[in-house]
């Protein structure tokens, strides 16, 4: 009989595993734990969202295992704690797979060091109003909505973001296209994402949509509406052009109504333009408008 | 990528935080780009930044690959922001960190002079990027505000954890680290410091600000 074929995805050999437990506490998703049965850490495979944070953020030690797990021994043994550095792997545990479809989804929307294919930008795949001042994609009498779930350290599946995206696409808003989530819509206008996606967890996505000024509020009443169904977490950017004078005199009183205390902005202060000779990559668009 | 849009905390609490990033747009300006982010990373080392990153390698903190078991006694916690500079091999998002406004105020103001032709962003308190644009004679192009984290908020920590975790937008400096960290300074087993540099080997863009994370860890002693 044949063995059943190991899952691919990242995983902790067993081998060179020496259970110190650093790994547990660097898992964003809380997905690594120390098996009490075979005493290594070892990972949820379903709660993992493959962001590699183990594998490129803690630094690597390539320290013999049977060397380590004797000393740890020891040391317990004499009740003196050994507290090395937190943020190290002792012994090079961690094994990144090659993924396949559909777990690749997960890297492509958790890992931020790989850019989307779908628009060839690192972290979450979109430029928003960062590359306005060039790209020229939130006008004047727009605005363009960030909705991103899952951030900060719960993470989202697709299903419960294709229940916002639904919702959206029925009330005729606008979803960029330039946009990995919208990359994985089978049908834009219904806001449906593909079938074989939607129970992959990811770290957080971002869903990309323009409205006119005059819908700021109706959009914000109806994520409001939405999130209250989603078992994660929903962080709301709201992208404006400012006047001339460079003061914003309009959307930001919409959100004062709303009860919004605004804290935080991200400016772009204008300085970009649009390279001399043209380049081939098509311009952003906007599709279900 | 808004790694930095969502940081959590008041408009006070970013008084010691400024980050100051440039971004070509694909397909518009990227082609070449490369030495212009290059210019923009060197000319901010200029104005004593405490953190300066890219989006594909890092920031001026990193994990190592061969780390050395010596290391735990003496391990070195000098940002390295040369190393960002020449490991810039792709035109991807490139930031630079500061702790205060007068630093921040003066690059944008070098930026406008330098005239790259890039996209270059501030993410601060609102009044904070207003008074950078102002001292630089610049109107506001655009602005991206965030409203905060909404939903199962149930599900997120306490305002300390998530002050250090958000400032690695990526999330990948997580709940669970950044509660350790709080402990083992309380507790007197590392110092903010130290604490500080454990968080930023995370961070894959280079964003996270050690300066307010390390305000952070301090406070946490007085217990405020």
């Amino acid at each position: 009989m044949m063995a059943p074929a190991r899952e691919i995805a990242m995983r902790i050999n067993p081998d060179k595993c020496v259970a110190c437990g650093n790994c547990t506490y660097v898992c964003p998703m809380e997905a690594i734990y120390i098996d009490p049965v075979i005493k290594r850490a070892t990972i949820k495979r379903d709660e993992c969202v493959e962001c590699y944070a183990c594998y490129n953020g803690l630094s690597q030690e390539h320290l013999n295992p049977t060397f380590v797990r004797a000393v740890r021994k020891t040391f317990a043994a004499l009740r003196i704690r050994f507290e090395p550095e937190p943020d190290v792997c002792p012994t090079a545990a961690f094994e990144p797979d090659e993924l396949t479809w559909p777990r690749v989804v997960r890297r492509a929307f958790s890992d931020p060091r790989v850019p989307h294919e779908s628009t060839g930008v690192e972290g979450r795949g979109t430029e928003e109003v960062k590359t306005n001042d060039v790209s020229g994609r939130v006008q004047v009498g727009e605005v363009g909505f960030t909705i991103e779930f899952g951030r900060p350290g719960v993470g989202v599946r697709f299903r419960e973001i294709q229940v916002m995206c639904t919702a959206l696409a029925k009330a005729g808003v606008a979803f960029e296209k330039k946009n990995p989530v919208t990359s994985l819509m089978t049908d834009v206008p219904t806001g449906t994402l593909r079938e074989d996606i939607l129970n992959e967890k990811v770290m957080s996505a971002i869903v990309e949509i323009k409205v006119p000024v005059e819908r700021t509020e109706e959009v914000i009443r109806l994520v409001w509406d939405i999130e209250k169904k989603l078992n994660t977490v929903v962080a709301l950017g709201v992208g404006t052009r400012c006047d001339p004078d460079g003061e914003e005199r309009v959307v930001a009183p919409i959100l004062a109504r709303l009860g919004y205390k605004l804290e935080r902005a991200k400016t772009n202060i204008g300085l970009g333009r649009v390279a001399a000779a043209p380049q081939s990559a098509a311009s952003r668009e906007t599709v279900n408008a | 990528m808004t790694n930095t849009l969502h940081r959590y905390g008041n408009a006070e609490s970013f008084s010691d935080d400024y980050v100051v990033f440039a971004i070509a747009s694909k397909g518009k300006n990227d082609k070449d780009a490369l030495p212009k982010l290059r210019r923009f990373l060197q000319i901010a080392t200029e104005y004593k930044p405490v953190n300066l990153g890219e989006g594909r390698h890092g920031g001026a903190l990193r994990p190592s690959r061969e780390m050395s078991p010596v290391s735990h006694w003496k391990r070195d916690m000098t940002p390295d922001f040369q190393a960002v500079i020449d490991g810039l091999d792709h035109p991807t998002t490139c930031a630079a960190v500061f702790d205060n406004r007068v630093a921040a105020e003066d690059f944008v103001k070098r930026i406008k002079e330098e005239d790259l032709g890039l996209s270059i962003n501030i993410s601060t308190s609102i009044d904070g990027a207003e008074q950078c644009c102002h001292n630089a004679c610049i109107p506001r192009h655009s602005v991206g505000y965030s409203l905060g984290f909404e939903g199962k908020t149930e599900k997120l920590p306490n305002t300390q954890v998530m002050m250090l975790s958000t400032m690695c937008g990526h999330g990948m400096v997580s709940h669970q680290l950044a509660r350790k960290m709080i402990d083992w300074v309380k507790e007197g087993r590392r110092t903010p410091d130290q604490a500080v540099t454990y968080m930023s080997r995370f961070c894959s863009c280079g964003v996270f600000n050690p300066a307010r994370a390390k305000r952070i860890l301090e406070e946490s002693i007085d217990g405020k």
